[in-house]
């Protein structure tokens, strides 16, 4: 795995967009202190047009006002792929070119995908009583979607299980990779399997199947959740990064490579 | 705006559990990061560098 002990060394001033040193830990840190305001901004926005919107738009022909759970329902199940594939494009980068954010943005993104996973689970419960009169059917996109929290609880289980960090990412990669095969699965399961589950119906060919008065709060309620990620996956990762800091500046003093300090190991403190 | 018929109560709880989860990763997400930023000071205060520090 990439270790990322302290940041390694900082390119000049002015030269954080370089992608070879955006990969530097100590520039992410710096770029991600600067974007962070706008992005809270933006999810701010989004999240009081969205919420108004999906609020005041018109009740659906056939769902009545039971329509308005789909505006959170879609844009966290919509995230829970997305944040899956960010997870396995990070995991063949960390395994692949060794980038030493990659495994960074796997980590911090398990538990964010989980949450979201569950919550496209719970409200899409919540909605199918009214609608269908069941919580649950085992049909194959809601079965793909329940396998797709279990992987992610899978890939947070699998790293806590092994102390070695850098083994420890690369188990966790060799799984997200072997599980995004369900990704697809989840994706085309209502094409390929007769499911009570409704197909795709925003991102289709031939366009969408919506009324504009029901899309655009919901294409607004996406990017608001959409924002809502980006912040969230950020500040986990700044997290990680100070995180492995902390590690690598405890793993070098029980060297002695780092000061003079006669701290005992064991008054260290861990988190 | 807020009259959502029979199956309000259903409505209702999707939001909530949405903000409950959207907070809980919020707060868990900032106290994460300020945690590690105490840890690493309290470790400067006693004496430990980075590596790229020193």
């Amino acid at each position: 795995m990439a270790d990322i002990p302290g940041g390694g060394t900082i390119g000049a001033a002015g030269q954080w967009w370089r992608p070879s040193s955006f990969a530097n830990p100590s520039n992410f840190m710096r770029l991600s202190e600067r974007v962070l305001p706008w992005l809270i901004g933006l999810t701010a926005i989004f999240f009081a047009v969205g919420l108004t919107m999906a609020f005041r738009a018109p009740p659906d022909y056939q769902q009545g006002e039971t329509v308005r759970i789909m505006y959170v329902h879609v844009p966290a199940a919509w995230l829970s792929m997305a944040c899956y594939t960010l997870i396995a494009i990070s995991s063949a980068g960390l395994l692949i070119w060794r980038h030493p954010l990659a495994d960074v943005a796997a980590k911090a993104a398990a538990p964010i995908g989980a949450v979201f996973t569950l919550l496209a689970l719970l409200t899409g419960s919540l909605w199918g009583k009214p609608m269908w009169g069941a919580y649950w059917v085992w049909d194959a996109r809601l079965t793909s979607v329940l396998i797709l929290f279990f992987l992610y609880l899978g890939l947070i289980a699998l790293r806590e299980a092994i102390d070695e960090p850098g083994r420890a990412g690369r188990a966790a990669a060799i799984l997200s990779l072997i599980g995004a095969v369900n990704i697809p699965i989840v994706k085309f399961s209502v094409n390929w399997w007769n499911t009570l589950h409704q197909p795709a119906s925003v991102l289709r060919a031939g366009g969408s199947t919506i009324d504009s008065s029901l899309l655009i709060p919901l294409l607004v309620m996406a990017l608001a959740f959409t924002f809502l990620f980006a912040v969230l996956h950020l500040k986990a990762m700044r997290a990680d990064i100070l995180r492995r800091r902390a590690d690598a500046m405890i793993a070098a003093h029980v060297r002695g490579e780092a000061g003079s300090s006669t701290l005992a190991v064991g008054a260290l403190p861990h988190v | 705006m807020f009259d959502l018929g029979p199956h309000a109560g259903f409505i209702w709880l999707s939001y909530g559990a949405a903000a409950i989860a959207i907070a809980g990763l919020i707060l868990w997400v900032w106290l994460d990061e300020r945690a590690q930023r105490k840890r690493i000071e309290t470790l400067e205060r006693r004496g430990l560098r980075r590596r790229s520090a020193s």
